[in-house]
């Protein structure tokens, strides 16, 4: 297990550490969709061949029979595209896995509109909402390739469906060290009391970059909060945040709508209602161009949540009122 | 014959007492066990006998659940009969023995048949099937894997159960089981208008799978018609051949050759395809063969003619069986 310190997809990090549980585990087994290169299974298709089934371009197929290995004490891990794990074998993975709570884990690479060049068709922006939303499904989205080893790596250990979403572009890393553990899934990475960056994915390191930029330019203090399990949400976390700052900016590169955002809104909105604004995707598909661009074209960008916590926080003392119910969390 | 005006609550099938059809099937023999068959099979009249013993349970637990899918069960039933009580190797006291077969009823909306043949051999009591799609009760409209003893797998979504049967014969090669134990599918004409079982047809076999048999269930009518209206999938046959199985179109109704195709079946170096030619509502003759019953239960007075017309049916092979034994014995 080897920490990165340059910038690494975390795509890598699922394929690494793939490996690794194959190299420990007799009973993993690892399904592609003639993506394994991509998804970066093919680490695992080489080592352990008899252990490997390319199903060709056949989602729907993979997910079902991934469904049949674990039913008969297999740990699958099926790797494609978000796209098509969650787009197109979205009733394979209802019924054969998260209905029958089988201990499959989809690798979900390309996430987000970062693929860049291929465009609207292949970036998949709703797969957050998607898995959210179904039953028993835990989802998972690493911040950075150390997290996303120790992600890939704990996944073993559980026993519930998992849905875990990878990236396609090499990001800086957050993490120094491969982490001890996921934790609660919500990370406070910077401590502050003006305002929170809640973000989660590739977001993180941009949330980071934002909290910088805002201490420079406008002596704010951010705290920025890394989501890596958006369900089950861990509502403590947020809420201490929430509490602290009294107003929020959530980061993610996926449609607003189900997303973070929402996953953080519900939190907030039952339990401490303070403003929660969000960077994301609107009402919109996605464009080709380079992975940056792509993120620049839509404001995924340090500068974009920077700019809405300006926003958030000029409109602040006008919004944001101690609550006037719930728990005391000051 | 008809129901009463008003019902007792609690209990559904306490309310049968006073109903001559409704009350238990009379049976002195339970069906033979896996352990102690051994030197004996049921012939093909016993089978052909628990199929009749198969659709006496369905109508009456359609009738008294009020819904469900009758007819498509009931042209299943002589399938189902040779495969639970002769061809299948299981074993109600240990539904988990690793070496079993496993049965996987595709067509997971023909759930009452696999109920009925479940109850007769143990995995749960003859009472449950009273229970069928009533909230509260292990009997779920289609087969739950969690809620049912003997489901190995859920279902009710077509088109994904062979791809799932791929899964588990995969499984059972990697546990070097591929020898002993074998899966059988059950489809419909509909899982044949399902894109992914090609998926699946084509990936049994491309990974070499052996230990699998599919029996296509093809009664010809479906929710909005015949299938040659609705959507024809024409030569079945033809179509599995094509995919490189080994494929064979057979009388689903004649015990015989259901019997000899389905030992045959495990013989072979391919996975199977059985085109079991086949009359929706086999067995009661207001349904056999006609449109406008799928997924419509029957009413209390089609139940009542359905009930006396396969109760004298049980009656004469009950008879002759005995007459048989009778002369054996002398």
């Amino acid at each position: 297990m080897g920490a990165k310190t340059e910038p690494s997809a975390t795509r890598n990090a699922y394929g690494d550490a793939l490996l690794e549980l194959g190299e420990a585990h007799e009973d993993v087994v690892a399904l592609d969709a003639d993506l394994s290169v991509s998804t970066q299974s093919a680490k695992f298709g080489k080592a352990f061949p008899d252990r490997f089934f390319n199903v060709g371009a056949a989602e729907a197929n993979m997910m079902s029979m991934a469904c049949g290995l674990a039913v008969t004490g297999k740990r699958p891990y099926c790797s494609t595209f978000a796209i098509f794990a969650a787009g197109r074998a979205y009733d394979q993975v209802r019924l054969g896995i998260a209905h029958n709570e089988l201990p499959v884990r989809i690798g979900a690479s390309h996430g987000g509109v970062s693929l860049g060049e291929d465009g609207a068709s292949h970036q998949m922006i709703e797969d957050i909402a998607l898995m959210r939303a179904m039953p028993k499904m835990t989802v998972i989205v690493p911040a950075d390739y150390n997290q996303a080893y120790r992600a890939t790596l704990d996944s073993y250990e559980s026993d519930e469906p998992m849905y875990m979403r990878f990236g396609r572009p090499a990001t800086p890393v957050v993490y120094d060290e491969v982490p001890e553990t996921l934790g609660p899934g919500v990370d406070v990475l910077r401590e502050g009391k003006d305002i929170s960056l809640i973000a989660t994915g590739h977001m993180v390191w941009r949330a980071l970059e934002a909290a910088d930029s805002l201490e420079r330019e406008d002596g704010v203090e951010a705290e920025v909060v890394n989501v890596s399990i958006i369900k089950p949400i861990n509502s403590e976390a947020i809420l201490e945040s929430l509490a602290k700052t009294g107003v929020a900016v959530t980061a993610e590169e996926h449609r607003v709508v189900g997303g973070l955002a929402d996953a953080v809104r519900q939190v907030a909105a039952e339990q401490h209602p303070v403003p929660v604004f969000a960077v994301g995707m609107g009402d919109e598909f996605g464009v080709s161009g380079t992975g940056e661009a792509c993120m620049e074209h839509f404001g995924l960008t340090a500068r974009g949540i920077a700019d809405r916590a300006r926003e958030a926080l000029l409109l602040k003392p006008i919004v944001s009122h101690p609550p006037l119910f719930g728990p005391d969390w000051t | 014959m008809g129901f009463p005006a008003s019902q007792p609550e609690g209990n559904p099938a306490a309310n049968l007492a006073g109903m001559s059809h409704l009350r238990p099937v009379p049976d002195p023999r339970p069906p033979t066990k896996e352990a102690a068959r051994g030197e004996r099979v049921p012939t093909e009249a016993e089978l052909e006998r628990w199929a009749t013993v198969l659709r006496i349970e369905c109508v009456r637990m359609l009738a008294v659940a009020k819904s469900g899918h009758l007819d498509s069960s009931l042209s299943a039933a002589d399938i189902v009969s040779a495969l639970y009580n002769r061809v299948l190797r299981h074993d109600p006291e240990n539904p988990g023995w690793a070496e079993r077969d496993r049965f996987v009823l595709c067509k997971g909306h023909a759930a009452p048949i696999q109920y009925a043949a479940l109850a007769h051999h143990g995995y749960f009591p003859l009472e449950d099937l009273q229970g069928l799609r009533k909230i509260g009760e292990p009997l779920q409209g289609h087969p739950d894997m969690n809620r049912t003893p003997g489901v190995e797998v859920s279902t009710g979504s077509l088109g994904q159960g062979l791809s799932m049967c791929v899964g588990i014969s995969l499984a059972l090669r990697l546990d070097g089981l591929a020898e002993t134990s074998h899966v059988f599918g059950v489809l419909s004409d509909g899982d044949c208008q399902e894109g992914q079982t090609w998926e699946a047809a084509t990936a049994a076999a491309h990974f070499g799978v052996r230990n699998l048999t599919a029996i296509v269930d093809y009664n010809h009518l479906q929710t909005d018609g015949t299938t040659e209206e609705v959507m024809d999938i024409g030569d079945v046959r033809a179509k599995f051949e094509s995919f490189g199985w080994d494929a064979v179109e057979i009388d689903g109704h004649d015990m015989e050759a259901i019997v000899q195709a389905l030992e045959r079946s495990r013989r072979l170096d391919r996975p199977a395809a059985i085109v079991a030619q086949t009359r929706k509502g086999r067995g009661v003759s207001s349904m056999e063969g006609r449109f406008g019953f799928h997924g419509k239960p029957p009413s209390p007075e089609q139940a009542g003619e359905a009930l006396d017309e396969l109760m004298a049916r049980l009656e004469e092979q009950t008879a002759a069986l005995h007459d048989a034994e009778g002369k054996d014995g002398e």
